[in-house]
């Protein structure tokens, strides 16, 4: 079912229509100093907002099942296309502070009063730091699968992590010198289904094939992922999942972290014994089984239901 | 002869959409010197007295959002990003020795650890941004510069690479990295005067030695020449 109001774009004459998949009602731009960040927003204008920041190389509109579940519940389900992802603006350049400082542009737009906050995958770690920067802004935090954990690390004896590291930051700059100009490969609806199905292991071909449709751009040559060719997963610097996971035994809000039992390729392989370690006096913690990564998609009523008991009813 | 603007408008070389600003300071054959500046910085294009006794061109390059180099917008700022700034420039030159000054010793650093067999050499001075945000992050918040006029160099780059987290461990590796492959006997001299925790560590490590920066130059000078 298409929203009357969202018009989608009129250079996708190929459309692939989803069960219970439903577009936002509305999407508009936050200026968030010099980037224009995409917004998109699930129900009613005048009903309570309940931000969601989405995961590395994935977009808002893959929220189109999930969403429309919690606007059922009353929400209005607003989130954000990171830049260089959906929608928004290709930066010229990417860091995790800038993608904190979109948020927060996104977070001052949406609302003046707390809300409550969902993250998934790498948006679960910018929620984390967004809560833990702004503790006065949100009533509730739920984390899916956001929580960096270096138990999935391999146990290499040193001489062999030097070589990996010489290997990784070569591949890094080779691939740096090749980006001026580099396009995303084209492709028909069928193949770039097929490609994301290599990183979103547990998906359906037939999901995919529709996110092609919302989430793709329909060029002459074929379609394409909106996602800034200049994006390359993985990379290197001195980061560390625990500059993340510090963050959370001081949350301030009512705090919901979430894993699948079926551990899968995109996620950081984190156990619930690392969450726990972490976990504030009164979070709590729940283990989705026969759910993977993308545990939202894969369960979507089950984690709306999850997720709307543990915020209470909209008010 | 030193002192003489040679250069009037520099090189550019593309690094993403970067137009990144490469000065030659002092052109000639031989093995490249490239000097890269401080936080805030820029190159000053004209060969500057101390680099007179370098045997090959001098070469100087304005990292993102710095002197002529391309202004960006809604920053993003990390020094593995000004680290491939760098390297833009050693791919254009094949090969060069390098004199990094604050923030630009650090990039000197890993891209002599990145960049072993193309990197003849590395000297680090003191200069701003040497310290860069510390060995782990402090509490969380969120910047946004309201200072500036729309020119280099850009307010973000002065807030994120002040903040840029510098693990020891992190720099020990480039050192370890750099020793590996490197085609000179002495590959990173420290000239540095402040040493925060991460130059600490990499001036600890086997092999790192410290000294004057026209006496690091000298010997580095003999290095290539040789």
């Amino acid at each position: 079912m298409e929203s009357s109001e969202y018009v989608a774009d009129d250079e996708s004459p190929e459309t692939v229509s989803h069960p219970g998949a439903q577009r936002p009602a509305r999407r508009y731009d936050v200026e968030a100093v010099g980037i224009a960040i995409s917004v998109v927003e699930w129900g009613p204008e005048d009903a309570p907002p309940l931000l969601f920041a989405h995961g590395g190389f994935d977009f808002a509109e893959t929220l189109n099942v999930f969403a429309p579940l919690l606007v059922t519940a009353g929400w209005r389900v607003v989130s954000w296309d990171h830049r260089g992802h959906g929608c928004s603006e290709w930066a010229d350049l990417y860091s995790f502070e800038a993608d904190l400082r979109d948020a927060a542009f996104v977070m001052d737009h949406v609302s003046p009063t707390p809300i409550p906050l969902v993250g998934h995958s790498k948006g679960g770690a910018v929620a984390m730091l967004l809560a833990s920067a702004f503790p006065h802004r949100f009533t509730h935090l739920v984390n899916l699968d956001g929580m960096p954990s270096g138990g999935n690390m391999p146990d290499v004896a040193e001489h062999e992590r030097t070589r990996m590291v010489s290997q990784e930051v070569a591949a890094w700059l080779d691939y740096r010198r090749s980006v001026a100009d580099r396009l995303r490969k084209p492709g028909t609806i069928d193949e770039l289904a097929t490609r994301r199905g290599r990183m979103n292991t547990r998906m359906s071909h037939e999901w995919l094939r529709y996110l092609v449709t919302v989430g793709g751009r329909h060029d002459p040559d074929g379609w394409r992922w909106r996602i800034d060719p200049t994006l390359r997963m993985g990379g290197f610097g001195p980061w560390r999942p625990e500059w993340v996971m510090q963050r959370m035994p001081g949350l301030s809000m009512p705090f919901l972290a979430v894993l699948g039992s079926e551990t899968e390729v995109m996620g950081w392989g984190t156990r619930p014994e690392d969450v726990l370690a972490h976990l504030p006096d009164d979070g709590r913690l729940e283990v989705i089984e026969g759910a993977g990564h993308f545990m939202h998609i894969e369960q979507p009523q089950a984690m709306a239901d999850l997720i709307g008991e543990f915020v209470g009813a909209p008010r | 002869m030193t002192g003489i603007p040679i250069a009037d408008r520099p090189t550019l070389l593309r690094h993403g959409r970067i137009d990144l600003a490469l000065w030659t300071l002092r052109s000639g054959e031989g093995r490249p010197l490239l000097l890269l500046h401080g936080l805030g910085e820029h190159t000053v294009p004209i060969e500057p007295e101390w680099t007179a006794t370098w045997p090959g061109p001098v070469y100087g390059l304005d990292f993102t959002g710095h002197g002529a180099s391309t202004l960006p917008r809604g920053g993003g700022y990390t020094a593995e990003m000004l680290m491939a700034d760098a390297d833009a420039a050693l791919a254009h030159l094949g090969e060069a020795s390098l004199v990094g000054r604050g923030l630009g010793a650090y990039i000197a650093l890993m891209l002599a650890g990145s960049r072993p067999a193309q990197v003849y050499g590395a000297v680090l001075c003191d200069g701003p941004g040497l310290s860069g945000g510390g060995v782990q992050p402090g509490g969380t918040f969120v910047t946004v510069p309201r200072f500036g006029h729309g020119t280099t160099p850009d307010p973000f780059a002065m807030v994120e690479l002040n903040r840029d987290i510098r693990p020891p461990d992190y720099a020990a590796q480039f050192v370890r990295l750099g020793f590996e492959r490197s085609p000179v006997p002495d590959p990173l001299l420290v000239a540095a005067i402040v040493r925060p925790e991460w130059l600490a560590t990499v001036v600890a490590q086997p092999g790192v030695r410290t000294m004057h920066r026209d006496r690091a130059l000298a010997e580095l000078a003999r290095t290539v020449s040789g």
